[in-house]
């Protein structure tokens, strides 16, 4: 316990710049995802380009995507932006699959209807579809969230801060305590994270809220970081 | 592009296939560690998963270890097993890192395979008069097999993923040569090494394809919707480490 | 339906995730490692390596320019040689406490010289014009061959030379000592020992007295070599480099570091490394606290 009181501070910024390399690929892996996870959702032919794809992504290890980027984009081996990309990669992955998912839990009535009083596809997508979609895209978001945050800390291997950097310096110096509270520490982020998106969705999607079994019927997964999603989309 | 030239190269390199650190030496010490690990994992993680599904209790704190164990930077657990754990016994704690890692996917296939039967097929086979073991052996775990063999290659790609992490604790495997290669600035090492863990990856990944195509009853319900149902929930939709 | 009463907050969500996404890649793209963050002409950016023992020195720096009233950037723990060399001959990076040897390495890896001077001399021969060597301190940092007081004992050991009458020795080490040039291959050219080799890593000295391996590279500045009671073998003919402690800085502010850094670079020992490293291991402390006591004792602060 000494250790963790006498590094508070130290503990304190490697969170925070824990939480500043998970942010981007977390928001941008969400925002490109959507699309892609309508066409995946849309049209046969994009759905199993898009979700092989995807699929083959995230069977990659981190620590070898980590090291495949650099001369795929042209950056240095030890660059911030590997892993910030490389982390992108992985919540697209993710998320576009989540995603088609989400779009397909749509009830179709609810679709059609929203057509036949006139609404425009833009407006349907937006006014009907996005949201009805919002409790599995949520549950997308919190899985991504939670993996990504988790992942941050292999960077430590190649020399970019986390709290990976207590792993790899614990590891060093022997000090049980240092390991330990990256471990514990990376996983109060991931917690935090994962609370405010759940406070995010309740906010932003007020229907959803003590109704979770309506939800759960729809598609199986309606908690996201105990169940992930279920790629079996909403069918069964 | 160069770059890729060399590193397969340096794959194609007869003299990086011989000696203490040789490459087909890593591949199979990367494969050993992984179906052990897998194995092991498997004899805690089914059973309890069956049980879990045939009673349906204890769901909750299933899922509630699946989230936890998302959150769980696995690098950070190697390396405080194998600090706490000592250095003549470095296997042994990344031994129980990977097979840590490996239980939620496993546990969650289990169950899941057996919560995802139509409720009528059980009560049916309970009318015709089985014994819940023979529910359970003849009924359930039949059916549930496919989303078993999901979640089986989902604990398999996270662990192959995490003994890449352990070159870093010096237990050899196709991480090595890049934790080697990084000091040495040897890139050709560097990205020989990662492509061999990716080819490890998608050929694994595509085994467990074809193994739960197989594994599919030939009367179970193959519909649109189910032919994608060989990744369980929670196992699935996380990269590797 | 109730959805299209919530159409304006999701589409709020959606503009403030990509809002968040445009301001978040602003700042991604602000690499420290990759994009000018020296611009600042009177402030002196200090690095370190990911190496605790490392930092403190860099501490130390920091804390004495400090004290001479300079503005100071602390960027630490950058990791490996090959991420931060790039960003000192850029110019990013000011000040950089270094390895007389193994930067020599970095730069010719067919170097020869192994005294202190001539690898000194060397290495301000290979630096490129924009980054000068200050003086160099006889603290020392090197890579050693060590074995365990007994194995020295039982095999009569006191040079790596007698290692040539040992059989099946087999040799602990990072990773990438197998590959070095005073590693296996270096054993055997110079004092003709065979061994095998055996990656340990960070957990070298535990492996080494465990028994996992019996000859060990440890840094020479580590304090396990003294707590663990382990055995240097010297090294006659020279197969490691010499690897003093110096200063490496940006040859436009060299003038203003020199005068503050040189004399701390004179008073750090080699005893004295080790002791820094001893607190840092041993008792925990923080490389602030440990390079903060270092500079009272020595009467650069008051």
């Amino acid at each position: 316990m000494t250790w963790v009181l006498e590094n508070l501070g130290l503990i304190g910024s490697l969170s925070l710049e824990h939480l500043r390399l998970s942010v981007l690929p977390i928001v941008v892996g969400f925002v490109l995802a959507i699309p892609l996870g309508w066409l995946a959702w849309r049209y046969k032919l994009t759905r199993g380009l898009i979700l092989t794809v995807t699929g083959l992504l995230y069977t990659i290890p981190s620590l070898a995507l980590f090291a495949l980027l650099p001369p795929l984009i042209g950056t240095s081996f030890l660059s911030e932006s590997n892993v910030t990309i490389a982390l992108t990669i992985y919540a697209v992955a993710i998320m576009a699959r989540a995603a088609a998912d989400a779009f397909g839990s749509v009830d179709a009535g609810v679709r059609q209807s929203a057509t036949a009083m006139g609404y425009s596809p833009w407006r349907r997508f937006w006014g009907v579809e996005f949201p009805l979609a919002g409790p599995v895209l949520l549950a997308g978001l919190r899985v991504v969230a939670v993996s990504t945050i988790a992942l941050v800390t292999v960077g430590a291997l190649l020399g970019i801060d986390s709290l990976g950097y207590l792993f790899t310096n614990g590891f060093q110096r022997r000090i049980v305590e240092e390991i330990l509270a990256g471990v514990v520490m990376t996983m109060v982020v991931a917690l935090v994270i994962d609370g405010l998106l759940v406070l995010l969705g309740r906010a932003l999607m007020p229907w959803t809220r003590g109704h979770p079994t309506k939800v759960s019927r729809r598609s199986p997964v309606p908690n996201a970081v105990s169940t992930g999603i279920s790629p079996d989309g909403g069918g069964s | 592009m160069n770059l890729f030239g060399e590193a397969f190269g340096w794959i194609l390199d007869p003299a990086n296939w011989q000696g203490s650190s040789s490459i087909g030496g890593a591949i199979l010490l990367h494969l050993y560690y992984t179906f052990v690990s897998v194995l092991v994992a498997s004899a805690i993680a089914i059973p309890v998963g069956y049980l879990i599904g045939h009673t349906g209790r204890g769901r909750e704190v299933a899922v509630a270890i699946s989230g936890a164990a998302r959150a769980l930077p696995s690098f950070g657990l190697i390396l405080l097993l194998v600090l706490v754990l000592g250095v003549t016994r470095t296997a042994v704690g990344a031994f129980i890192a990977f097979v840590i890692l490996g239980i939620p996917s496993i546990l969650a296939g289990a169950y899941s395979g057996l919560q995802a039967i139509d409720r009528r097929t059980v009560d049916a086979a309970r009318a015709v008069g089985m014994s819940e073991w023979q529910i359970l052996t003849k009924v359930e775990i039949p059916l549930g097999l496919p989303l078993l063999v999901g979640g089986l290659r989902s604990a398999v790609l996270q662990i192959v993923a995490t003994v890449a992490l352990a070159g870093y604790v010096n237990l050899g495997g196709l991480g090595f040569f890049i934790v080697q290669g990084i000091p040495l600035r040897d890139y050709s090492q560097i990205l020989g090494g990662a492509i061999l863990i990716i080819v490890l990856a998608f050929l694994l990944d595509a085994v467990f394809g074809l193994l739960a195509n197989a594994v599919r009853p030939k009367g179970l319900d193959t519909r649109k919707t189910r032919s994608r149902a060989s990744r369980p929930a929670a196992a699935v939709d996380t990269p590797t480490t | 339906m109730f959805t299209a009463r919530k159409k304006g907050r999701l589409t709020a969500l959606a503009a403030v995730a990509v809002g968040a996404a445009l301001a978040l890649a602003g700042c991604g793209s602000s690499d420290p490692l990759s994009s000018g963050s020296g611009g600042d002409s009177d402030e002196i950016v200090i690095g370190s390596q990911a190496y605790y023992s490392n930092e403190i020195i860099a501490e130390i720096y920091a804390q004495a320019l400090e004290a001479d009233g300079q503005k100071v950037k602390r960027q630490f723990n950058i990791g490996q040689r090959d991420a931060y060399m790039p960003s000192l001959e850029s110019g990013e990076l000011d000040l950089f406490p270094e390895y007389t040897g193994n930067l020599l390495q970095y730069y010719d890896k067919d170097a020869t010289e192994t005294k202190p001077d001539e690898v000194f001399a060397a290495l301000q021969k290979a630096l490129p014009k924009n980054l000068e060597a200050l003086q160099y301190s006889p603290a020392t940092d090197q890579d050693s061959y060590n074995v365990t007081a007994d194995y020295a004992k039982a095999n009569n050991l006191t040079s790596i030379a007698d290692l040539a009458n040992v059989s099946d020795v087999k040799l602990g080490g990072a990773p990438e000592l197998e590959k070095r040039p005073y590693g296996p291959e270096g054993l055997k050219s110079v004092y003709n020992v065979t061994v095998s080799f055996q990656p340990t890593g960070d957990t070298t000295v535990d492996a080494l007295v465990a028994g996992t391996v019996d000859v060990a590279d440890i840094y020479s500045a580590d304090p396990s070599i003294k707590s663990k009671n382990l055995v240097t073998l010297e090294d006659p003919d020279g197969l490691f480099l010499s690897s003093n402690v110096v200063p490496i800085v940006n040859a436009d502010k060299a003038d203003a570091i020199k005068k503050v850094i040189d004399p701390i670079s004179a008073k750090l020992t080699a005893e004295g490394l080790v002791a820094l490293n001893v607190e840092s291991v041993d008792d925990k402390k923080s490389s602030a606290d440990i390079a903060k006591k270092w500079l009272t004792d020595n009467g650069f602060l008051k």
